[in-house]
């Protein structure tokens, strides 16, 4: 089990005798909160936090009947695209062990794609499902907005963040959505639209007569290799009866630029419960303030800090206008831009990532070039549309992702988008 | 901190320390030195957001209410069992001045 360090925890939870995911074995992403097993969100504050409850989702992967495996490893708290600022150590890419898993569910991907179980939980901020699934060979969702219960799931950037599944198939992974998808009375942002969904049998390959809108800005930033892989998809899918046209997502060019300076504001105001008194590592000695700056100096990883600093930094006073209110203008924009294309298009089409998977330790030491990676996944995470990487091909040996975006609440539609690649 | 017409400069180690100081984290001059250096370029990047246009935005809000019910919630010893002290049954905190 140890080989990728995928699986932070392990642990047993059988689930109910039957039901639709009954003999499946599912890893949780460790920011996904799961009674009476440690639960870390790969960060040294919560080493030995132990939660009293369990998040709906996992309440409701065990009454589908599957058997909870393990904590997967993370990036800490979600913040990064690799797993490397896991205090518990980076993940190995099982298709290149040298290699990053993509972050920040990178652990869930991997398990999934070294066989350690057979679906698994992450969370999606910014393309954080959607990520290691692009860059471990296998399928992620990131769900509409408001789909799946956030209740449970350690916040990072709550405007954003959707849980979503990882798994070896298209349908595999929507059989699990189903399993989770819903409306929840412990989560008042959840939409009744996942009641009674059905999105495993829209895996069913038949696209003949979809619309492909391919958004022309986020397919000129891609390597070439990568761009090869996408491209022959495409020709591929138009075989199979698909119609593909080119849009244009004008806004896209400050779409991480937002997502930055949102992700990071609502960052600084969600970390702010780690003071070390309720839960956490114990500030000490000194007054409240003392204890505090401690407490957050010594379970927090120098990322996290960035990010907290830079939220704050960006919400303060004289700069807000400049940084928080204009990054709600972009998200406005963006959202705009999106809804303009889905009427041009059924789907929308880009390459998952622009790169292939990096070696550990090369990008690391760069915040912003890491930050530039998520360029092709963010959009959809600010305008809270649903989203699917499917593995597309290989360059090099290593597996290229292909993302397609659908309207609200069009899961249905990606789904089946996906499984006419995956045949 | 400096007013907003400086905001395009290179960020100093001193005005990081005060950022850290408002979110309460302690920072080694070290850290500080180059978190410094990262802020002036990651703060240049948001620099582009000036160029964003102002947008309508219509988010299709609607108020979520339920009865206020007394419903179950963790009990005394489930709250205080993951907190490095605890006495006589509440949370024990460092002394607030």
């Amino acid at each position: 089990m140890a080989e990728y360090n995928a699986i932070v925890t392990e642990a047993t939870v059988e689930g109910d005798d039957d039901g639709p995911l009954a003999g499946k074995t599912v890893a949780v992403k460790d920011n996904i909160t799961t009674e009476g097993i440690r639960t870390t969100c790969g960060s040294a504050m919560l080493e030995e936090y132990v939660p009293p409850y369990s998040a709906t989702v996992v309440d409701r992967l065990t009454e589908a009947g599957a058997t909870i495996v393990g904590k997967a490893n993370m990036d800490e708290f979600g913040m990064g695209g690799t797993t490397e600022t896991s205090a518990w150590g980076p993940t190995k890419n099982p298709m290149d062990p040298e290699r990053v898993p993509g972050g920040s569910s990178g652990g869930s991907a991997a398990a999934v794609a070294a066989g350690e179980a057979d679906l698994a939980l992450g969370s999606d901020t910014g393309g954080s499902v959607r990520n290691p699934a692009a860059f471990c060979g296998v399928v992620g969702i990131k769900p509409t907005y408001g789909l799946v219960s956030r209740y449970g799931l350690v916040a990072y950037a709550n405007s954003l963040e959707q849980i979503g599944p990882l798994a070896s198939t298209v349908e595999d992974a929507a059989a699990l959505l189903d399993a989770i998808a819903g409306p929840d009375e412990n989560d008042a942002t959840t939409r009744s639209e996942g009641a009674d969904s059905d999105y495993a049998s829209a895996a069913d390959g038949d696209v003949d007569e979809l619309t492909v809108g391919v958004p022309t800005e986020l397919v000129k930033g891609a390597d070439d290799e990568v761009a090869e892989v996408f491209e022959a998809a495409l020709v591929d899918l138009e075989s199979r009866g698909v119609e593909t046209v080119e849009v244009s997502l004008p806004s896209v060019e400050h779409a991480v630029q937002a997502y930055y300076v949102i992700a990071m504001s609502e960052a600084s105001s969600n970390l702010a419960r780690f003071d070390g008194v309720r839960y956490g590592v114990d500030g000490g000695e000194g007054n409240w303030n003392e204890s505090f700056a401690r407490a957050r100096e010594e379970g927090f990883g120098a990322e996290v800090k960035r990010r907290v600093l830079l939220g704050t930094y960006a919400l303060s006073a004289g700069y807000h206008d400049k940084y928080y209110k204009k990054a709600q203008d972009a998200r406005a924009w963006v959202k705009r831009d999106f809804d303009e294309a889905l009427d041009e298009a059924d789907v929308l089409a880009t390459p998952t990532m622009p790169v292939l998977p990096p070696k550990r330790g090369e990008s690391l030491d760069d915040p912003l070039s890491l930050y530039l990676m998520d360029a092709n996944t963010v959009p959809v995470n600010l305008a809270d549309l649903p989203a699917i990487s499917v593995p597309a091909g290989e360059a090099e040996g290593l597996p290229v992702g292909m993302q397609f975006v659908g309207p609200k609440f069009g899961e249905e539609t990606i789904i089946r988008a996906a499984s006419a690649v995956e045949e | 901190m400096t007013d907003t017409s400086d905001a395009g400069d290179a960020v100093d180690p001193a005005e990081v320390h005060h950022v850290a100081e408002l979110v309460r984290v302690d920072l080694t001059d070290e850290e500080a030195a180059s978190f410094a250096e990262q802020f002036t370029d990651v703060l240049s990047y948001f620099e582009a957001l000036d160029e964003v246009p102002e947008v309508e935005d219509e988010p299709d809000l609607v108020n979520v209410m339920r009865t206020d019910e007394v419903r179950e919630g963790l009990d005394q010893e489930e709250a205080l069992a993951n907190a490095p002290e605890s006495e006589g049954g509440y949370f024990k905190g460092p002394r607030v001045s």
